[in-house]
C-alpha cells in the first residue's frame, strides 16, 4: 500500500485553553500563541532523490504584560511545568523589561479578537502518494533536460501544514490554519567555461497558499522544456549592454523590486529605529506619509492579506487585529506605513495589521504580507510596441539595496532587447541599478489586471533575533523610462 | 539539573531505545540543535522586546536499500511523549523509504569516533544587562541585540558514532548613532563577544565607540562613482569572505557550474599571493563535528598564496563525483560552506593604515552584498556605518553610503597592497531559528582600486 504525502505523528495532546489557565494569573495580561507547522521538502535533481525531508515544528510563545512592558518566553516544552516556566520567565523579563521600557504598552496593543481562518486549497496534501509525486519531479526534470549542455536540473517542491491558535487573559480566541506550497523547477547549462542558469520564475517565486491543485503537471513540465531551452539561448547570448535605456519588468521581477523597495522602507519599526542595528533604517521619515510622491501617478500599492490563495493571507496578526486591505501607495502618493497597533502608537501613524512571528519561538514584529502592485491599463504587448530601445528583464537572481532602503541593484536571469517596438534578442547576465524614489517616478505603465501574476517568497529575513516569513508579492508587468542597465562582464 | 545536563541525558535515552528498535539493514543518525537562550532587543537604550527561548530541535535521517529520508521535529521536555513521537516518525519514515526511487549518492552512515565537549561560561543576568545598557549608554542611540545562554549541538548514529557539544556565551551586537551638522543620521557598529562578561571591558568599547561617533559629526562628502583606493577594516574583509560560502569553495557548486571562484580552480586565474585562507577548527567557536558527526581535519588549507589548494567536499558530494570528502556541512541547496574560517593576517601594522593608505576611502562595514556576476566573481554591495574620505593620510570627512561592484579577482587578487598585522574573531551571530555557532577571523585589507558605481 502507498502512503501519502505527509505525516499524520501520535501528537501529544495539547489543550491551549487549559494551558492558558494555569498561567493567566502571572501578570497583568497573558498572551499564548501556539504553532504547530509540518513542512515537507521534496527534491529531486538530476532524475535522482536529491533531499526528502520532513520538519515538525510544535510550542508555544507566552507573551506576557507587565506595568505596561511586553515580554516572551517561547518554549517547545508542552507540558503544565514548561508552559509554568515559560511564563515565569517572561513575567521576570517584562518585569525587569519595565523601568526602562521604550513605550507604555495596554490591552489596547492586545485588543480582545475571535475568529477563524483556513486558507483556500481544492486537493489535499494526502491526495497523492509521495511515490507518484517524486514521479512527476523526476518527470520535470527529464524535461529540464533538453539538451546534454544541461549539466544540473532540479524540481522541488515544499509542501507546509500550518496551524496557530491564539489566546489571551483578555478573551482572545483565534484559531487560523494554512496549507502552503512552494516550487522550484531549474536547469543551469553549461558550455565550456560559460554557464547559465534558469529557473521557472525564480528560485522559489512560484508560492502560494494552495494544496496539490496547484501541481499542474502537464504545465509545469512543458514550462521546464521552455526554460530548458532558455538556459541553453542564454549560453549563446550577448551580454546585457550597459546603457541608460527603457526597462520593463515581469511580474517574476517586480515581486523582487516591490519587496525590497517598497516593502521594506515603509515598515515603520525600520522607521523607528528598531532596525537599525540590523536590517537598517529608512529613508522614509513620519513626515512623508500624505506628503512624499513615492512615485509616478501609475503607482497604487495594497497591503492585501485577503486575497485568496496569496502566500501570506490571513484574517488576523499575531496581536489579534483584523486585517484588512489598505492602500500604502495611491496614485503615487504615500499614504501608509506598514505598522503594527504598537507601532501606529509609537509614532502616532497609522497602519495595518502585520504583526507576524515566523514561528512559535520568536516575538512578533512589522512584516509585509501581500504587497501587491495594483494592475493599471496597459499590456506587455503595448508597452514593448510603445519602446524604441529597451530590456525585458525577467526573474530575479540578485537583489541588494542599501540600510536606507535608497541605492538599490538588481540582476535577473533572462532578458531580452526591445528594438524598434519589437522583443530581439537574447542577453544574458541583466542586472540594473537605481534609486528608490526615482526609480518609481520613472514609471510610465502597468499592466492590465488579465497580466497580474501572484508569486511571494518564504524567506524575508528580519528582526533581532532573527525570523524568516512567508511574504506574497502580485504584480503585472511595468515599464520604467531611463534606466541604467548593464550585464556581465567580457 | 543544568539544561546541558538534563539535554544530554534526553538525548541519549532517546538515541539508545531508537537504536535498539532498528531492524536489519537500516541506519540512523540523530543530530540535535538546543539552546535556552535569552535574547533581548535594544532602541536607544531601552528595551524594545525581551524573548527567552527553550528548544531541542532532533534530527532524524533515516537510511535503507540505498535510500534516505530525515524528519526534524522540537523535543518537549517529556521523555516518553518524545519517544513515542520519534517512533511514531519512524514508522513514517520507513514507509517513505519504500516509496523513494535509490539514491545513488547515499554515503553510508561510519563510525566517526566518540568526543565531548563541554565549556562553562560566567555569563551575566539579563538584569545586570539590561541595567548596565540603561547607566552607561544614555544619549548614544545605542541600539542592538544581547544574546546570553547555553548552546548544544550532538550527533550520534546506529554505527556507535557519538559526539556532544556544548558550550556558554553571550554577544552583544550593537550600534551608537548620532546626528551631524547636516541632520544625517550617522552610526558606528560593534560587537561584543566572549564566555565570560567582563563589564570594564564592555565599558572600554563602548567608550571607544563614543570617540569615533565623534568623527561623523562634520557634513558627509557625497563621492562621485568611480574606482578609489581603500582600506577595509576587518569587519568589511569579514563580509566579502562571508560570500566565500556562497558556492566560492563549495566542491558540488563547482561540479554544478555555480561557481564563483571556477577560474581559481582551473587555473586560469589567481589571487593575491597575499591571500591565504583556511578553515580552522582551533578558533574553538563550533564544534569539529559536522551535523552528521562526521570529523573534518582540524585545519584545511582552502586557498595558499592565492591559489586554489582544497574545495570543501561534503561526504555527499564526494560518494557522487568519485572524490574524497573533507567532513565539510552542506547546507540546503547543497553547496559546502566554511564554519570557521580564518583569513590570515599580513604585515601591514594597524596603526600604519591610514598612512598607507594616503588618499582613499576608510571603510569600516559593508553591508547587503550578492554576486552581480557570478562567473566572474563580481560582488555588489553597499559600505555601511563610518566610512571617511582620507587624504594625505588623515581623516577628512565621513561618506555618504556607496555602491561598490567589483570582482574578487581583483580586490583579493590585483589589487590587494596589504592585510593588517592585526587580525579579529568574529563569532556567529545569526539568529535565524536558533543561534548560530561558527564564525571567522579577519585582518583589515589595503586594496589599491575598488569600483564605486552609484
Amino acid at each position: 500500500m502507498s502512503g501519502t504525502l505527509i505525516i499524520r505523528p501520535e501528537f501529544p495532546e495539547f489543550d491551549v485553553y487549559q494551558a492558558l489557565s494555569w498561567i493567566q494569573t502571572e501578570a497583568d495580561w497573558i498572551g499564548l500563541r501556539f504553532v504547530q507547522e509540518q513542512a515537507y521538502q521534496r527534491h529531486v535533481r538530476n532524475q535522482h532523490p536529491q533531499n526528502n525531508a520532513i520538519s515538525i515544528t510544535r510550542g508555544v510563545m507566552v507573551e506576557a504584560m507587565i506595568d505596561g512592558c511586553l515580554a516572551y518566553a517561547g518554549s517547545s516544552d508542552l507540558s503544565k511545568s514548561g508552559i509554568h516556566k515559560a511564563a515565569l520567565r517572561a513575567a521576570q523579563l517584562a518585569r525587569l523589561g519595565a523601568a526602562g521600557n521604550i513605550f507604555n504598552f495596554s490591552e489596547k496593543h492586545r485588543p480582545k479578537a475571535q475568529g477563524n481562518f483556513a486558507g483556500v486549497f481544492s486537493e489535499s496534501f494526502d491526495s497523492q502518494s509521495l511515490a507518484e509525486f517524486t514521479d512527476q519531479l523526476i518527470a520535470a526534470c527529464r524535461h529540464l533536460q533538453v539538451s546534454s549542455r544541461i549539466v544540473n536540473a532540479c524540481a522541488e517542491a515544499q509542501l507546509v501544514e500550518a496551524w496557530n491558535h491564539y489566546v489571551s487573559s483578555n478573551g482572545t480566541d483565534i484559531h487560523q490554519q494554512w496549507l502552503l506550497v512552494s516550487q522550484n523547477y531549474s536547469a543551469t547549462a553549461q558550455d565550456g567555461t560559460e554557464t547559465q542558469q534558469r529557473s521557472m520564475s525564480g528560485p522559489v517565486a512560484r508560492c502560494r497558499q494552495a494544496g496539490l491543485e496547484l501541481f499542474d503537471f502537464t504545465a509545469i513540465h512543458a514550462d521546464c522544456q521552455r526554460i530548458g531551452q532558455e538556459a541553453l539561448a542564454l549560453l549563446d547570448a550577448d551580454n546585457c549592454p550597459a546603457e541608460t535605456l527603457d526597462l520593463i519588468l515581469a511580474p517574476d521581477q517586480m515581486l523582487m523590486q516591490i519587496h525590497e523597495s517598497i516593502g521594506h522602507p515603509l515598515e515603520l519599526d525600520r522607521i523607528l529605529g528598531d532596525e537599525r542595528n540590523y536590517a537598517g533604517w529608512s529613508f522614509v521619515t513620519p513626515a512623508d506619509f500624505g506628503r512624499l510622491q513615492y512615485g509616478s501617478k501609475h503607482m497604487n500599492v495594497t497591503f492585501d492579506p485577503t486575497v485568496a490563495g496569496q502566500f501570506a493571507s490571513y484574517a488576523f496578526d499575531d496581536c489579534g487585529n483584523p486585517a484588512v486591505r489598505e492602500y500604502l501607495i495611491k496614485d503615487g502618493l504615500l499614504l501608509r506605513g506598514l505598522g503594527s497597533l504598537e507601532s501606529q502608537d509609537r509614532l502616532g501613524l497609522p497602519g495595518v495589521a502585520n504583526f507576524r512571528a515566523a514561528n512559535w519561538n520568536r516575538a512578533p514584529i512589522d512584516r509585509m504580507a501581500n504587497i501587491n502592485l495594483e494592475p493599471g491599463d496597459s499590456s506587455l504587448n503595448e508597452m514593448i510596441a510603445g519602446v524604441e530601445r529597451g530590456v525585458y528583464m525577467t526573474a530575479n537572481k540578485s537583489w541588494s539595496i542599501d540600510d536606507y532602503r535608497h541605492k538599490f541593484q538588481f540582476g535577473c536571469e533572462y532578458a531580452r532587447m526591445i528594438e524598434n517596438g519589437k522583443l530581439t534578442k537574447v542577453v544574458k547576465n541583466p542586472n540594473y541599478r537605481g534609486v528608490t524614489t526615482p526609480f518609481w517616478n520613472a514609471l510610465r505603465k502597468v499592466g492590465n489586471r488579465d497580466e497580474r501574476e501572484i508569486f511571494g517568497t518564504p524567506y524575508c529575513g528580519k528582526g533581532e533575533p532573527s525570523q524568516i516569513i512567508r511574504v506574497g508579492h502580485a504584480s503585472p508587468p511595468c515599464l520604467f523610462s531611463g534606466i541604467e542597465v548593464f550585464g556581465g562582464s567580457p | 539539573m543544568s539544561f546541558q545536563t538534563e539535554t544530554h541525558d534526553n538525548f541519549d535515552f532517546l538515541a539508545d531505545a531508537l537504536f535498539a528498535e532498528l531492524l536489519a539493514g537500516e541506519e540512523l543518525n540523530l543530530s540535535l540543535s538546543a539552546e535556552h537562550q535569552d535574547y533581548v532587543r535594544f532602541n536607544n537604550s531601552k528595551v524594545r522586546q525581551a524573548t527567552a527561548v527553550w528548544q531541542n530541535n532532533l534530527t532524524l535521517i533515516l537510511q535503507h536499500a540505498g535510500r534516505k529520508t530525515a524528519a526534524t521535529f522540537d523535543l518537549s521536555g517529556n521523555q516518553h511523549q518524545n519517544l513515542q513521537m520519534l517512533r511514531s516518525i519512524l514508522r513514517h519514515a520507513r514507509q517513505e523509504l519504500r516509496e523513494l526511487p535509490e539514491d545513488p549518492y547515499l554515503a553510508p552512515m561510519q563510525n566517526h569516533g566518540r568526543s565531548e565537549n563541554n565549556s562553562l561560561g560566567q555569563l551575566p543576568t539579563t538584569a545586570d544587562v539590561v541595567a548596565c545598557i540603561a547607566e552607561h549608554t544614555a544619549g548614544t542611540g545605542f541600539t542592538g541585540l544581547f544574546a546570553a545562554g547555553p548552546q548544544i549541538r550532538a550527533a550520534r548514529n546506529s554505527t556507535g558514532l557519538d559526539h556532544w557539544f556544548s558550550t556558554e556565551s553571550f554577544f552583544m551586537d550593537y550600534s551608537l548613532f548620532t546626528t551631524n551638522a547636516a541632520g544625517e543620521a550617522k552610526a558606528v557598529k560593534n560587537l561584543y563577544a566572549d564566555r565570560a562578561w567582563n563589564q570594564q571591558g564592555f565599558l572600554k568599547s563602548l567608550q571607544d565607540n563614543k570617540q569615533h561617533l565623534d568623527l561623523l559629526q562634520g557634513p558627509s562628502l557625497s563621492m562621485t562613482p568611480g574606482s578609489y583606493r581603500v582600506y577595509l577594516a576587518p569587519a568589511a574583509v569579514t563580509e566579502l569572505i562571508n560570500m566565500f560560502s556562497w558556492g566560492a569553495v563549495s566542491f558540488y557548486a563547482w561540479k554544478n557550474g555555480n561557481c564563483a571562484l571556477h577560474e581559481l580552480i582551473s587555473g586560469a586565474k589567481s589571487l593575491s599571493a597575499k591571500f591565504n585562507l583556511k578553515e580552522n577548527f582551533k578558533l574553538a567557536l563550533t564544534p569539529l563535528f559536522n551535523s552528521l558527526g562526521e570529523l573534518p581535519p582540524s585545519e584545511l588549507s582552502i586557498i595558499e598564496q592565492g591559489q586554489l589548494k582544497n574545495l570543501l567536499i561534503s561526504s555527499r558530494s564526494a560518494q557522487e563525483y568519485t572524490a574524497i570528502s573533507n567532513a565539510a556541512e552542506a547546507g540546503g541547496g547543497s553547496n559546502e560552506y566554511l564554519r570557521s574560517v580564518v583569513l590570515e593576517p599580513g604585515n601591514l601594522p594597524e596603526n600604519q593604515v591610514l598612512e598607507n593608505l594616503h588618499t582613499g576611502l576608510y571603510i569600516s562595514n559593508l553591508h547587503y552584498l550578492n554576486w552581480s556576476d557570478m562567473q566572474n566573481a563580481r560582488i555588489t554591495g553597499m559600505t555601511r556605518y563610518a566610512c571617511f574620505r582620507v587624504e594625505n593620510g588623515k581623516i577628512i570627512a565621513p561618506i555618504k553610503d556607496l555602491r561598490f561592484d567589483d570582482s574578487l579577482y581583483s580586490l583579493f587578487g590585483s589589487a590587494l597592497e596589504a592585510l593588517t598585522r592585526e587580525s579579529y574573531v568574529s563569532p556567529a551571530i545569526d539568529t535565524y531559528h536558533i543561534r548560530a555557532l561558527g564564525g571567522c577571523k579577519t585582518p583589515g585589507a589595503l586594496v589599491d582600486a575598488m569600483r564605486f558605481t552609484l
